[in-house]
């Protein structure tokens, strides 16, 4: 099927419009209504809790935050697309994913806030990574995740992000190609959101496409709408169907934009007109699917406003748990290094305890 | 018993465990059908496997990056670099993440791997293929940095490293590798990570050495013994965590330390050491310590290699000053 889709012939895969019509694509997996709907409330989910850590942020009570905003269909419908126990390993930006797979948004937040205690996942219950700071160096652990579970025939897959700048790094490349020649079970997702912080896309590389580096390590690769849940949704339930047939990873590219800044260290200003950025909010990939819920009649604007309303409640009670939990113990910032402490950081804990 | 070099113990402590444990699986360039270019994982591929022992494409950074996620679900990665000069494409994510996966996640996620590397120089080699970067990997929080010196030590270290739940940078002196042949028992045995060796007992002087050094300081030992000098020699065998405790105990008793170590001297082991020894056995110090080292300069090609090593002659020469210094 990905080949129906070859993005060195400029084909894109794209199923719902910005006007939230769906033109159903033969042989593509498809979304049911109420998969639509339940996906909906966790992108509104997930833009809310973003806008109020920006909200936060701005007040002074949260440090750094890379926003989500505009992004939020393509962790999301990626994650929608597999079981709950395949490997999810991200960059910075997926929380929708975080979401949908049932971690707490307090997780997000404290890992923000600045304690390593809210990166404590346990792998068994949601086989999740933390956010990954070097670019694209996450991708390699998605090939090794893949492989051992290929190792272990469990079926299990990985699936790992990556931003557009990301294509650039050798660790991207590196991925690719391990994963493809082990024939691992791994599905990449660059999120070219058009800006690595504040480098263009067009400046990152001059292919037409990022999907089409795949084809330099024979996976199979495609482009596809990101601000559109149904086509990532598609595109992943199919890189799955190999995967778990054994026929190695898939890299899709999933076209979107950042309606944010880089973080919220940034001022996007300097790099990039307001003409673009209006050119793409009503890309927004809430707003369509809102748009196509609405014509449903699966969701009124009054509904909108109460569950708006219930999520802000919701995120400021997460935020207000992780303000008002402790800050971590000396000892925290020592035992976690190795199992056992070291003698002599054991010493130097004494000594920095008892230093005046 | 029978008696094996280093590169055999290698090969013997890999096949110990592996038949031990089904999760451990080795990999890094040309390490499966070829054996290594040193051949420390020969035979390994034939009697586990292509899924256990295998080559990896050639990308550093891949190896060491793969070998996380595999780690991760639950594997016991087993990883060679070709030479510890070729270690550097794969900095960032040993750095960066195998060093920070458990701390960054409070226990959640963690690192058992192993990451072998031949280190050294002498063997008049190409670029790239003699330095000794210990000090580089020691400084980085979250690491153990091991380095045995004998075919005995680099099984018993190379199982204890296997079943360490920690990263470990397992530095094999290239060196050594065929020089010397040593009884070695069958089956599985552990050296505890963070314990030196006393080799000989003295009361003149400390010396500390490891790794392919200790050929010359052990040489160095029996002739200083001639001339009145009684050595105590130490095997570091562990760079971090060094066994503090051993050095300590030893100055204590002879009053004068030195060290000696093949890499640089600026910022290196030796460094570390004395600092150590002078915060904590000042007042039993006799004479100011001694570091014997390579030089700050990049290694040279073989023709210019006699002007880096350390030889004999070098550690009598100055063991014997140092024993004889009085203030």
């Amino acid at each position: 099927m990905f080949e129906k889709f070859d993005p060195r012939e400029g084909k894109k895969l794209e199923i719902m419009n910005e006007n939230g019509e769906i033109t159903p694509i033969n042989e593509i997996p498809l979304m049911n209504d109420s998969q639509i709907l339940e996906g909906y409330l966790v992108m509104l989910k997930t833009r809310v809790a973003d806008e109020w850590a920006i909200s936060l942020q701005r007040q002074g009570r949260m440090p750094t935050f890379p926003p989500t905003k505009g992004q939020e269909a393509i962790p999301l419908g990626a994650l929608m697309a597999l079981n709950q126990d395949d490997w999810f390993v991200i960059a910075y930006r997926e929380l929708s994913g975080w979401l949908y797979r049932g971690i707490p948004l307090r997780n997000w937040y404290g890992y923000y806030y600045g304690n390593e205690k809210y990166a404590h996942l346990p792998t068994n219950k949601y086989h999740t990574f933390p956010p990954s700071v070097p670019i694209a160096s996450q991708l390699l652990h998605t090939s090794g995740l893949a492989y051992a579970e290929k190792f272990k025939k469990t079926g299990r897959l990985a699936i790992g992000f990556v931003g557009d700048g990301g294509t650039s790094e050798g660790d991207f490349h590196e991925a690719l190609n391990f994963a493809a020649v082990w024939k691992a079970g791994a599905i990449f997702i660059i999120q070219n959101n058009h800006y690595a912080i504040s480098c263009p896309r067009e400046k990152q590389t001059i292919t037409p496409t990022l999907a089409e580096k795949g084809f330099a390590y024979g996976i199979p690769s495609i482009q596809v709408d990101g601000n559109d849940i149904l086509s990532v949704y598609g595109a992943v339930k199919m890189a799955a169907e190999r995967g778990r047939n054994g026929l190695g990873p898939t890299l899709i590219e999933a076209v979107t934009y950042r309606l944010g800044p880089h973080t919220t260290a940034d001022d996007p200003t300097l790099y990039r007109s307001e003409e673009e950025v209006e050119l793409w909010k009503p890309k927004d990939p809430l707003i369509r699917t809102e748009k196509y819920l609405l014509s449903k009649e699966l969701l009124t604007s009054e509904k909108i406003e109460a569950l708006k309303e219930e999520f802000l409640a919701f995120a400021k009670e997460e935020f207000q748990s992780v303000e008002t939990s402790e800050d971590p113990t000396i000892e925290e910032t020592y035992n976690y290094h190795y199992k056992e402490l070291p003698e002599i950081m054991k010493e130097q804990l004494k000594e920095r305890k008892e230093r005046k | 018993m029978r008696a094996l070099t280093l590169l055999e113990a290698v090969n013997d402590a890999y096949k110990t465990e592996m038949r031990l444990d089904p999760f451990i699986v080795t990999f890094g360039e040309d390490v499966g059908v070829e054996g290594g270019v040193f051949r420390a994982t020969t035979g390994i591929q034939k009697e586990f496997g292509v899924e256990r022992c295998f080559d990896s494409i050639l990308a550093e950074s891949g190896i060491a990056g793969t070998a996380i996620g595999m780690a991760a679900a639950g594997l016991k990665p087993v990883i060679e670099m070709q030479f510890s000069g070729f270690a550097w494409p794969a900095f960032n994510q040993i750095v960066s993440h195998i060093a920070r996966f458990r701390n960054r996640t409070r226990g959640a996620i963690t690192m058992p791997i192993v990451i072998r590397m031949p280190y050294g120089g002498g063997i008049r080699a190409l670029e790239h293929h003699s330095e000794s970067y210990e000090a580089i990997w020691g400084h980085i929080p979250g690491l153990k940095v091991v380095i045995p010196s004998t075919p005995y030590d680099a099984k018993g270290l190379l199982i204890s490293a296997i079943r360490d739940p920690d990263p470990i940078i397992f530095m094999e002196p290239k060196r050594v590798y065929r020089s010397i042949k040593q009884e070695v028992p069958e089956g599985a045995y552990t050296i505890p990570i963070g314990k030196a060796k006393v080799i000989s007992e003295g009361d003149s002087l400390t010396m500390v050495s490891y790794g392919a050094q200790m050929k010359e300081a052990t040489a160095a030992v029996g002739e200083l013994k001639k001339l009145g000098v009684s050595v105590e020699l130490i095997d570091l065998r562990t760079i971090y965590p060094y066994d503090k405790e051993t050095i300590i105990n030893s100055v204590k008793k002879t009053g004068r330390f030195m060290v000696v170590h093949e890499a640089h001297q600026t910022f290196g082991v030796g460094a570390e050491l004395i600092t150590k020894v002078v915060e904590e056995a000042f007042l039993y110090l006799e004479a100011a310590p001694v570091r014997l080292t390579g030089p700050d300069t990049i290694f040279p090609l073989p023709r210019g290699e006699r002007y880096f090593m350390i030889s004999t002659d070098e550690i009598v020469k100055n063991a014997k000053n140092l024993a004889f210094y009085s203030i």
